[in-house]
């Protein structure tokens, strides 16, 4: 192959890219510290780091959305300024956001000529963009159809849309920030293969992650961040799994908590035929039958939106239920509301702890008697008891080890491990029954996830059902009994421990029924 | 009661919401909330007939009527995106704020004859068999404007370029700056559209539809129902049109029903007790709501409706935006 510096979509190469001492302050917080990072054409770079480590911030800044307190980029060896992310895109660098940049009520070819002029202004030229769409999907093997509305693909497909838009604007370097976030391990599979051939190709890519195998999977180098400081940059070939976690995190870690065998014992959550509406008022849930046995963790498996949050609505009572009977401890409860559900010893970890795990103008003591503030001793001929509620908040403060000024601190202002911690302390301290714990993980840092996992083990030990919703694989493969997979909210199948494999599991996330194929 | 007349009426007074709610929907569609419609179009109608009784010409008081209106608007703006306060709040405020600036300085207006606009025939339409006579005669020069602004506003939104950008920056903001769109300057420029909209429609009333000056009396209203007009609408210039000359004719019909003393052969109790017809003003909101309600389903399925992002402020570089 003759040796040429333009790349297949037609644009021409970064060589080498080079951020030097770049340095990036918030309030309070030194995101940056002096970090020198650098990538190079055909090269898979990743940049591995906890959350809040300041890999986002970074990259944020060489896309122009951040502007550096200090610090310098190199462009292949000439100094450039990238102020706004057009800056970016002209200099032909371009990012897929974890959280993807796109108008679900515009197509594909709208959304990939947002921004760009039209060759027949003022009116639209989507012909020629839609072209153009199915002429780099044919070049990096991203087929997409330009005229689908974006809320009618798939997430891994909206992911391509990304790629495209990027590579539409002639983007040379691609920043992926966390983008197997969000895909099934099949999906990440097909993702990795497109992203091998763009390096081969003369691409320079940034793999933002946190997911060790991943990293190893895919990248050349690797660099670390830890405190918004670089720990180093590596050859990933001559990196182990633990030496990347002990950089990343600072200390040993164990990858598989020791998982203690409980004896399983009754069923304590049945639910029988269940089926309910999601909020567009499409199925939700379809004739979904499951039982948590004590003693056991029941993993909930499969990608985002696939009926999750509806199972758990349905379970605690935030949502009805068109059909079906769930029981605890052999009682219906079907029809009671959610208080009453609660009162019962069902406790709920919601995914979004800040909107539905607590009150965030709250005070922590506050937010730790929401379940009970009602009841004695918090409440007495409807006044609220403060020393009591004191008591009761020093006491799991200390148990929980939540790190707070004080318990009259607002919830807000706690970090997000803090904040699970006051959500898990007060869920766990009431020892309930069954505990539905939907991503309790999620956006954590590695120390806060330990955390929760432990104390969702010691609750099995001590013989209650969890149910552990997680679209992390990784974490349900870790802790649970069961395996049960969901799919368009259908419960596609249940797999034990010993006999669940990642690709097993992907499958039937994917709506793959085995042997069915 | 003459269904022609009615159907007249209907089209003129629906012109003043079409103009309002045409411009709202622009304002909605780039992601703010501007409730401030009845404010900034009392301030045109007051500026309108104003300026038309000072320089004796109706249509310098229409141009100042819509710089009224889209500078008022621009407030609301500043207030909302450079300073991203609540939309509803700052709306509210603008509509005690135009409500008060048309009083104070529409002071003594009342009772003057300033020269208004003028009627037009359309040749050749005009003399369609039954809805020409309606349509197409003795109407001002902006109600015919008003045919050609709705498939205008519809095809710049669905069509153009500028469209586009406009649908995205309500939608997802976040999506349109990472792609070089200026989020803030186009917000800016469709409050003020917006605005200048509202404003015209003011200086409708009070130069062309129903002439004069009777302090807030003059709109009595009228902007509230263009914002209801929105949501009845969908976003959708065409259903605004649709809805605004229905309201309008709806506005005639309630006139029209209070008139006579017997109605199909009873006591009309409208002509008895005039503080009935309350119900009768009440059914715009009222199909409002039942067109809510009908089109929450549509909605639902073709993901159509409220612009995503509005009434939420765009910061830069927020999570979760």
């Amino acid at each position: 192959m003759a040796e040429t510096n333009i790349l297949p979509s037609g644009h021409t190469r970064i060589d080498h890219l080079e951020m030097l001492g770049i340095s990036k302050r918030f309030p309070g917080v030194l995101a940056n510290d002096q970090v020198d990072f650098s990538v190079t054409s055909g090269e898979v770079h990743a940049l591995l780091g906890e959350n809040g480590a300041g890999k986002t911030t970074l990259m944020k800044v060489l896309y122009g959305m951040y502007h550096p307190d200090e610090g310098r980029i190199l462009l292949n060896d000439q100094e450039v300024s990238i102020q706004s992310p057009t800056d970016a895109i002209n200099n032909g660098i371009g990012m897929i956001h974890q959280h993807f940049m796109l108008v679900k009520s515009l197509t594909v070819a709208e959304n990939v000529a947002l921004g760009s002029k039209s060759s027949r202004e003022p009116l639209t030229d989507l012909h020629k963009v839609s072209q153009r769409i199915i002429d780099l999907g044919n070049i990096y093997g991203l087929e997409i159809d330009p005229n689908a509305y974006i809320w009618q693909l798939s997430v891994g497909q909206q992911q391509r849309v990304e790629i495209i838009k990027a590579l539409y604007r002639g983007a040379a370097l691609l920043i992926l920030d966390e983008p197997t976030a969000v895909l099934t391990p099949q999906e990440v599979d097909e993702f990795f293969v497109i992203i091998r051939e763009m390096a081969k190709d003369g691409h320079a890519l940034i793999f933002i992650s946190h997911k060790l195998h991943e990293v190893i999977d895919i990248s050349d180098r690797v660099s670390v961040l830890r405190d918004g400081r670089k720990v180093g940059t590596y050859l990933t070939a001559d990196a182990t799994k633990g030496d990347l976690a002990r950089w990343m995190v600072g200390r040993d870690v164990e990858f598989r908590p020791e998982i203690e065998v409980v004896e399983r014992g009754e069923a304590r959550l049945k639910i029988k035929g269940i089926s309910c509406r999601s909020d567009l008022g499409t199925p939700g849930l379809r004739d979904v039958d499951l039982e948590a046995y004590s003693g056991e963790i029941l993993g909930i498996a499969g990608v985002s939106g696939n009926g999750q949050r509806e199972l758990a609505e349905v379970i605690t009572g935030l949502r009805d239920a068109t059909s079906g009977r769930i029981e605890l401890d052999g009682e219906d409860i079907s029809d009671l509301p959610p208080i009453a559900r609660t009162d019962k010893l069902l406790a709920y970890i919601p995914e979004e702890r800040m909107k539905d795990g607590m009150i965030k103008d709250f005070t922590i003591a506050e937010n730790l008697i929401l379940r009970e503030y009602h009841k004695r001793p918090f409440s007495k001929r409807g006044m609220l008891n403060l020393k009591a509620i004191e008591r009761h908040s020093e006491k799991l403060i200390s148990n929980f080890q939540i790190k707070t000024p004080s318990q009259d601190t607002l919830a807000k202002s706690l970090s997000g491990g803090n904040i699970q911690k006051v959500v898990v302390a007060r869920e766990l301290s009431r020892q309930p029954r069954v505990i539905i714990a939907a991503q309790p993980t999620r956006g954590l840092d590695v120390g806060a996830t330990e955390y929760v996992r432990e104390r969702l083990l010691e609750e099995r030990k001590s013989g209650t059902a969890v149910v552990l919703i997680s679209e992390d694989l990784d974490e349900i493969l870790a802790l649970a009994d069961r395996i049960a997979v969901i799919y368009e909210g259908q419960i596609m199948g249940v797999v034990q421990r010993e006999d669940a494999t990642p690709e097993k599991i992907g499958l039937l996330m994917a709506g793959v029924k085995e042997g069915a194929e | 009661m003459n269904f022609e007349i009615i159907l007249h009426a209907g089209i003129a007074t629906g012109s003043v919401l079409l103009f309002a709610a045409i411009g709202e929907i622009l304002t909605e569609r780039s992601g703010i909330l501007n409730l401030g419609v009845e404010g900034m179009m009392l301030l045109g109608a007051m500026a309108g007939f104003g300026t038309s009784l000072a320089t004796n010409s109706a249509w310098l008081g229409v141009a100042v009527a819509v710089l009224a209106g889209g500078l008022l608007s621009l407030a609301h703006g500043l207030v909302t995106i450079h300073f991203q306060a609540d939309q509803v709040v700052s709306g509210l405020s603008l509509t005690f704020l135009g409500t008060g600036l048309a009083l104070v300085l529409g002071e003594g207006l009342t009772g003057q004859t300033p020269p208004l606009l003028l009627d037009y025939n359309i040749p050749v339409l005009q003399s369609i068999p039954f809805l020409g006579p309606a349509l197409f005669q003795d109407h001002g020069l902006l109600v015919y404007a008003g045919y050609l602004l709705t498939p205008f506003t519809w095809f710049y939104i669905q069509k153009t370029r500028p469209g586009m950008h406009l649908r995205a920056v309500g939608e997802k903001p976040a999506a349109a700056d990472t792609l070089g769109v200026n989020v803030y300057g186009l917000r800016y420029l469709y409050v003020f559209v917006g605005g200048c909209l509202a404003g015209l429609s003011g200086a409708l009333i009070s130069l062309s539809v129903s002439p004069g000056w009777y302090s807030s009396q003059t709109t009595s209203g009228q902007g509230w129902i263009a914002i209801a007009l929105v949501i009845f609408a969908q976003w959708n210039p065409f259903r605004a049109a649709l809805g605004g000359y229905l309201f309008g004719m709806l506005r005639r019909l309630i006139l029209d029903l209070q008139g006579p003393r017997l109605l199909f052969g009873l006591v009309n109790p409208l002509y008895v007790n005039s503080n009935y017809s309350f119900f009768l003003i009440m059914t715009p909101y009222i199909l409002t709501i039942i067109a809510l309600i009908f089109g929450s389903r549509a909605i639902a399925k073709k993901r159509a409706g409220s612009p995503s992002a509005l009434g939420i402020p765009y910061i830069r570089g927020e999570r979760g935006q």
